[in-house]
């Protein structure tokens, strides 16, 4: 079984979004970094397949210098390679894609591709699909649940009203939510195993951009002042009041 | 300009991408009936001429839309809350930071922002389009959900939400009694998952569930932007906090500062109260 | 949002800060009375986001410090009465025969400071009481019982509610304070974001923030921001069947700089061995932008590798399952100061500006306590004078000194610090006239208060041969470390002939005026009152009688005296006399301390050599002891000081530094052929003093003794009223408590054979080896340990109950785990050399 996994590097925030000067990117002077969410999930499911059936887990991440921490605790949950395609610039999902698709034809053939719904940060919804189409393979987003056996994938996803189920074949790429599983976290001896390992890095060149970031904005609180209600359990009735009145009692 | 909008049915999703789509020119809109498989109904939308295509902010929505950027090779831009011309402002960080773009194409795909901004009064004419799915990968099957008659949380009117301020997976209890006295659901915070005091499908946040009830009831939770990007869609906040100058309160319609594990039974209490009366 | 207080237009006193210190301080001081407080914190509470909220929060109380263990064990006694102190035991473990040799130190210092049930183990031993650690990687342990964790968080809440309570103290979170108004170098208010409060006193309880908080009234609080590594991993299987929070004892790795703790399921690991990562206090991440908080900042993966090896090694059973997950990690930050201890008191910038900073949990109720009695009193119960944060000087207050002494100490945090350890940053700030002179000789410099005085000068190890076998070796490394056999030859060279010491680093401030008088009168407990041309050696006294200082003071004229007092606590002496100038302004103080230096000049042949500089009268009847007056050598005009304290005759030669490298040359060219040699502080502030029984000020004067216990109540008490004067005259009418002893050693053989040689703080045993107590239940430790050349002895000074403290008795002193014998030589300030002060009156 040979599982391609690609993870991004995003800041872990806080309360509150604090641009830098040039308005291009979060201000990350006091924020850690981690693995998207998402693809978290999708390290962990690649790692339990593999535990159970044998094979190989490959994480792949497009980023700067300072994202081989992410490669590293991916190792620390499991993965067995890193490559690292490097870059300090921030590529669109359409560049993403294309630099990732060429990576992983070097790792072909292999047997599923692992991708997060949509990046924390982001959040642009596409990399894993676009993947999909350059590497002419099936694609299920999305997912909740995974089961792999047989040369297929048994994939589940959630919807309104509960969840819809997809059979394919393999090789396929599937995109996963957060709440597939519990990742684990990883214990002392792996993290040491994953810092020893070596990690393979590229240099890409960032095309020109289709969807071409000008700058960010933190957008305007609405303005909300909270209309307080009261203070500690005294405020019950007020609060049953207001129930009433917006009509949910 | 012409635009072509995808709509899923008359809810407030599709209604957005309507509003959007009609902002950019004379739109006509269509809807797919039968086995959903994205790259089908992404293979019908594809072949149509329209110089814009726009779609709802739903998981389907992002899924059909980026299908087809994939297929014709277009820039995919998701979640978008204005257009202007070549330039669009879109969500990022799940609607907590915001970006303004250049999409260099001349045909543009968008999905519009849940809840950004007001949906259109009606729907206008939909086609309805039963595709050819050839060899397009599909849903093969559905489950219906176990929920036990519980409500959803994507569906409740309702939402009760508990984070770190609950302190323990026992102190969840409260916030059940709540919930269930308003037919609602409960939801929780990121923090609270990885605790491991509520399963995933409790999570209300960027990566967990987006709720948009007519009242969500945060108890003891900070504020924290990924949590806002899941309940910004709720009518109405309550927030329930001891630190006055938690951030959820500025996100929060109505407020009480004090100790959850006394307010939120006290809210109970009350309840019961006025249904004997 | 509604408030539970209405927004005060004034307090009695404003203390900012909710963490344990300030919450700890708003209660002790609403105790003692105080009411109309105000508690302000910027962040959210019971949490406010400072270091208290993610501390470690385990307490050892042996510390080599005795005001630390006072702090440490009386705030123990308020976390237990507070219900939040959890024991739990603790134990050092040692990898190397170096660590084990400290923990025998660890031992002693317990005795020394009355913690008994401590005792060292073997690794079997430890294995024991901490099941999972691997034994064969450690040589052994030191257990401490009463190692606990407490609930700081928990304690702050209780103690700050009690004064709610008492209707002494309103509290207002979220609340930022924005500037603090001052004028003539005096508190007057505090401006905050919810509005103004008027108030002349102010205390910052700031932690990491504290030295931006201080920077608005114009005043400094030198500490800087500093991360320590922690995770926390689980869960742990040995950890399933614990009710509550800690059942095993808490493991400090002393050699890899690191601990390791239950916490409930899990299991905390923190380092000190990572790289120094310091942070400026202005850059602290608000509530809102932080994660977390604004002190448990993203960890730092790369700084953690070694840490999680050495983990691994010591306790494999834990983390060698890969089920147990690494839950949590934060760099957190906690304060450093430049010499490792608090920052406590009024600031000498602004009256009225106090500071109680940089304190850790295990001090912080104590600090609160302390602090308070210090607003209330002018003075503590337990003697604060190291953490005084009067006693920086300015270059010491500066980013670059405290940054990277406190990077320096960082790394030693758990270290093996030799009592003689100096620093190796930021050296070389203040050198002396004599400076390259010096450097040609081979001086071996040490530090103090930031001068770079000879310690020992290596180009007389050529007196070695010289006075052959009178000069001690010593054969252990450890006794020998920062130290060198010169020392004792260049005591002798002085006996015999004469040598030049450097004293430049005295701080020398003048105070003049109309009140001068009054002004020295009132600090000082002799008699100020005298002939121009005197110069008298005073204590400076506390209110209770005891010890805040010792200094000479030369009267100049009726409106001039000049204060000579010790480099080391120079700046706080300057402060006590500042603190106590009339309030009608009719006098001044000036510090001179950069404008003069001093040579010492002492020995047999000190007249010899300085009447062939000089025309002035300076014969024994011309020029007596214990006067000063201007003489003129070559064309300098030197303000000669007739006292010693080597017990020499000689004299303190005080010249405009400008002019210090001529004095310098034309004593030593006039000293040749008496064969004047140069000599260290190595003799100036042990052997000398020692053989004649000097005291010295924070080795056996403190604020624990008073001047009866410390043999020092000579003639009769003054007239006029001084600062302490009741307590003195009272002490006087009693039988003191305890003695102040000279005792010299009997035998230096230990079990193996090596001669070993006490450094200072070793508990005094008696014969029978228990520990000896007074009736204030004060333990017998040495307060001063050095070589008697002249008398061939080692000798050590310690206080004694009054029934050891008989001439001739024999007792022990434990020093590294044996126990030497001893003999006390005098019990009262009789010298053991030279006992009629003849040489001084010579």
């Amino acid at each position: 079984m040979k599982i391609v996994v690609a993870v991004k590097r995003v800041p872990i925030t806080g309360g509150k979004m604090v641009l830098t000067d040039d308005e291009q990117a979060i201000q990350t002077r006091h924020l850690g970094f981690t693995i998207s969410p998402h693809e978290e999930c999708g390290v962990e499911e690649a790692v339990r397949i593999v535990e159970a059936q044998g094979g190989e887990v490959v994480v792949l991440t497009l980023g700067p210098a300072e994202a081989e921490e992410q490669l590293r605790e991916s190792m620390a949950l499991g993965a067995d390679r890193a490559i690292h395609l490097v870059s300090d610039e921030e590529w669109d999902a359409q560049a993403t894609a294309g630099a990732l698709v060429e990576a992983i034809r070097s790792e072909e053939p292999l047997d599923l591709l692992v991708f997060g719904n949509e990046s924390a940060d982001a959040g642009n919804y596409q990399v894993g699909i676009r993947v999909a189409y350059g590497l002419g393979l099936p694609v299920v987003t999305g997912l909740k649940g995974l089961a792999v056996a047989d040369g297929r994938a048994r994939c589940e996803q959630e919807v309104p009203g509960g969840r819809d189920v997809y059979d394919v074949p393999l090789p396929a790429v599937v995109t996963v939510k957060e709440g597939l599983n519990l990742p684990r976290y990883p214990s002392v001896p792996a993290k040491l195993r994953a810092n020893r390992k070596a990690v393979d890095a590229r240099a890409v060149e960032r095309p020109a951009p289709t969807l071409e970031k000008l700058r960010l904005v933190v957008p305007e609180g609405q303005g909300k002042q909270a209309e307080i209600l009261g203070n500690g359990p005294d405020a019950a009735p007020a609060v049953v009041d207001m129930m009433q009145k917006l009509g949910v009692v | 300009m012409n635009v072509l909008v995808l709509v899923e049915d008359d809810g407030d999703l599709s209604l957005q991408a309507v509003a959007l789509a009609q902002t950019l020119g004379t739109t006509t809109a269509v809807r797919f009936d039968g086995t959903y498989a994205p790259a089908a109904w992404a293979r019908d939308l594809a072949g149509r001429g329209w110089d814009a295509l726009v779609g709802p902010g739903s998981d389907r929505g992002n899924e059909v839309l980026a299908h087809v950027a994939a297929q014709l090779d277009l820039p995919f831009a998701a979640n978008v809350i204005e257009v202007r011309g070549d330039e669009v402002t879109r969500q990022r960080w799940g609607g907590t930071l915001l970006e303004e773009a250049r999409v260099h194409a001349e045909r543009k795909v968008f999905t519009s922002a849940p809840f950004a901004f007001a949906p259109a009064a009606e729907l206008p004419h939909v086609e309805s389009v039963t595709p050819e799915l050839g060899d397009a990968v599909r849903v093969a099957e559905h489950l219906a959900p176990d929920t036990g008659g519980k409500v959803s949380l994507a569906d409740a009117k309702v939402v009760v939400s508990g984070g770190r301020g609950v302190a323990s997976s026992e102190g969840f209890a409260i916030i059940e009694e709540l919930a269930a006295l308003l037919e609602g659901a409960v939801g929780c915070s990121r923090v609270v998952t990885s605790a491991g005091w509520r399963p995933h499908t409790d999570q209300v946040g960027q990566t967990g569930t987006k709720v948009s009830p007519d009242l969500y009831i945060a108890c003891g939770i900070s504020g924290a932007t990924q949590h806002i990007a899941g309940c910004k869609g709720a009518k109405k906040l309550l927030a329930i906090n001891a630190d006055p100058e938690a951030t959820i309160f500025a996100h929060a319609d109505y407020a009480v500062i004090g100790d959850l594990h006394e307010i939120v039974p006290a809210i109970s209490a009350e309840l019961r109260k006025a249904r004997r009366t | 949002m509604p408030e539970a207080y209405q927004w005060p237009t004034s307090a009695r006193a404003v203390v900012i800060g909710a963490g344990i210190v300030g919450n700890s301080l708003a209660y002790h001081l609403a105790q003692l009375g105080w009411s109309d407080l105000v508690l302000i914190d910027k962040g959210p509470l019971p949490n406010p986001g400072g270091s208290t909220g993610h501390a470690s929060n385990f307490i050892f109380p042996v510390d080599h410090s005795k005001e630390m263990t006072q702090l440490t064990l009386e705030s123990v006694r308020q976390y237990r009465d507070a219900g939040v102190f959890t024991e739990s035991g603790g134990i050092e473990v040692a990898r190397t025969e170096e660590r084990m040799q400290e923990l025998q130190r660890r031992m002693s210092s317990a005795r020394a400071w009355g913690i008994d049930d401590v005792s060292l183990l073997t690794p079997a031993q430890v294995k024991e009481l901490v099941p999972y650690i691997e034994e064969s990687v450690i040589l052994g342990g030191f257990y401490s019982p009463s190692v606990g964790i407490v609930d700081s968080l928990r304690f702050g809440t209780i103690a700050r509610e009690r004064a709610q309570e008492q209707g002494a103290l309103a509290v207002f979170a979220n609340t930022e304070v924005l500037g603090i108004d001052v004028a003539n170098r005096r508190v007057e208010g505090i401006r905050t974001t919810r509005g103004d409060i008027e108030t002349d006193t102010v205390v910052v309880c700031c932690g990491v923030w504290s030295p931006k908080i201080a920077r608005m009234a114009g005043a400094s609080i030198p500490l800087t921001p500093a991360v320590h590594q922690m995770i926390d991993v689980g869960p742990v299987p040995h950890f399933r069947d614990t009710k509550g929070v800690i059942e095993f004892p808490i493991v400090r790795d002393m050699d890899t700089n690191m601990y390791e703790r239950q916490d409930g399921s899990g299991l905390e690991i923190g380092s000190y061995a990572h790289r120094p990562i310091l942070h400026d206090p202005e850059e602290i991440p608000s509530n809102e932008e932080a994660a977390l908080s604004p002190t448990e900042l993203p960890f730092t993966e790369k700084d953690f590798q070694q840490q999680m090896e050495d983990a691994l090694e010591l306790i494999p059973e834990v983390l060698n399952d890969e089920s147990v997950g690494i839950k949590y990690a934060i760099n957190g930050l906690l304060s450093l100061t430049p010499d490792g201890l608090p920052l406590l008191g009024e600031t000498p910038e602004v009256k009225g500006l106090w500071s109680a900073a940089a304190v850790w949990v295990k001090e912080g109720p104590g600090v609160g306590k302390a602090v308070a009695e210090w607003m209330t009193h002018g003075e503590s119960e337990i003697d604060l004078q190291s953490s005084d944060i009067a006693r920086f000087y300015e270059h010491q207050k500066s980013r670059k000194h405290v940054r990277s002494r406190a990077a320096e100490g960082f790394n030693k945090t758990y270290g093996i610090v030799h009592p003689a350890e100096q620093w190796e940053s930021n050296r070389n700030v203040r050198l002396s006239p004599f400076h390259a002179r010096e450097r040609e000789l081979g001086a071996a410099f040490f530090e103090a208060a930031g001068w770079e005085r000879p310690q020992w000068y290596e180009s007389n190890a050529k007196l070695l041969d010289e006075f052959g076998d009178r000069v001690t070796r010593r054969e252990a490394e450890w006794d020998a470390r920062w130290w060198s056999p010169i020392v004792n030859a260049e005591h002798l060279a002085m006996r015999e002939r004469a040598a030049i010491f450097d004293l430049s680093a005295f701080c020398i401030f003048d105070v003049t005026g109309p009140g001068a008088l009054e002004t020295v009168q009132t600090v000082s407990m002799r008699q100020m009152g005298v002939a121009d041309g005197k110069v008298v050696y005073t204590p400076v006294l506390s209110q209770r009688g005891t010890f805040k200082s010792d200094l000479t003071v030369m009267k100049l004229g009726d409106e001039r005296f000049r204060v000579v007092t010790g480099g080391a606590h120079g700046m706080a002496d300057l402060k006590w006399y500042a603190d106590h100038l009339p309030a009608d302004g009719s006098a001044q103080i000036t510090d001179l301390t950069s404008a003069w230096t001093t040579l010492g000049l002492w020995g047999p042949r000190a007249r010899d050599v300085l009447a062939a500089l000089t025309n002035d009268d300076v014969s024994h009847e011309g020029f007596p002891f214990a006067t000063c007056r201007t003489i003129e050598i070559d064309s300098l005009r030197v303000l000669a000081s007739r006292i010693s304290y080597v017990g020499e005759l000689g004299w303190e030669l005080y010249v405009p530094i400008e002019q210090g490298a001529r004095l310098w040359d034309l004593v030593w060219e006039a000293g040749e052929p008496h064969g004047l040699v140069p000599a260290g502080i190595g003799v100036y502030g042990t052997t000398g003093r020692l053989e004649k029984c000097y005291r010295a000020f924070a080795f056996e004067l403190d604020a624990d003794y008073d001047v009866v216990e410390a043999g020092m109540a000579w003639g009769r008490v003054k007239t006029p009223d001084f600062v302490g004067k009741s307590a003195h005259v009272t002490h006087r009418g009693q039988d003191p408590v305890a003695v102040l002893c000279t005792l010299t050693v009997d035998d230096h053989s230990s079990r193996d054979g090596t001669k070993r040689y006490m450094l200072g703080r070793e508990p005094v045993l008696s014969k029978r080896g228990e520990s000896l107590l007074d009736a204030h239940g004060r333990r017998s430790y040495v307060t001063s340990a050095g070589a008697g050349p002249s008398i061939g002895k080692h000798i050590l000074m310690s206080y004694l109950p009054p029934e050891n403290a008989n001439v001739g008795e024999e007792l022990l002193v434990e020093y590294l785990g044996e126990r030497y014998p001893v003999t006390v030589a005098t019990n009262d300030s009789t010298p053991v050399f030279d006992p009629e002060n003849a040489r001084v009156r010579s």
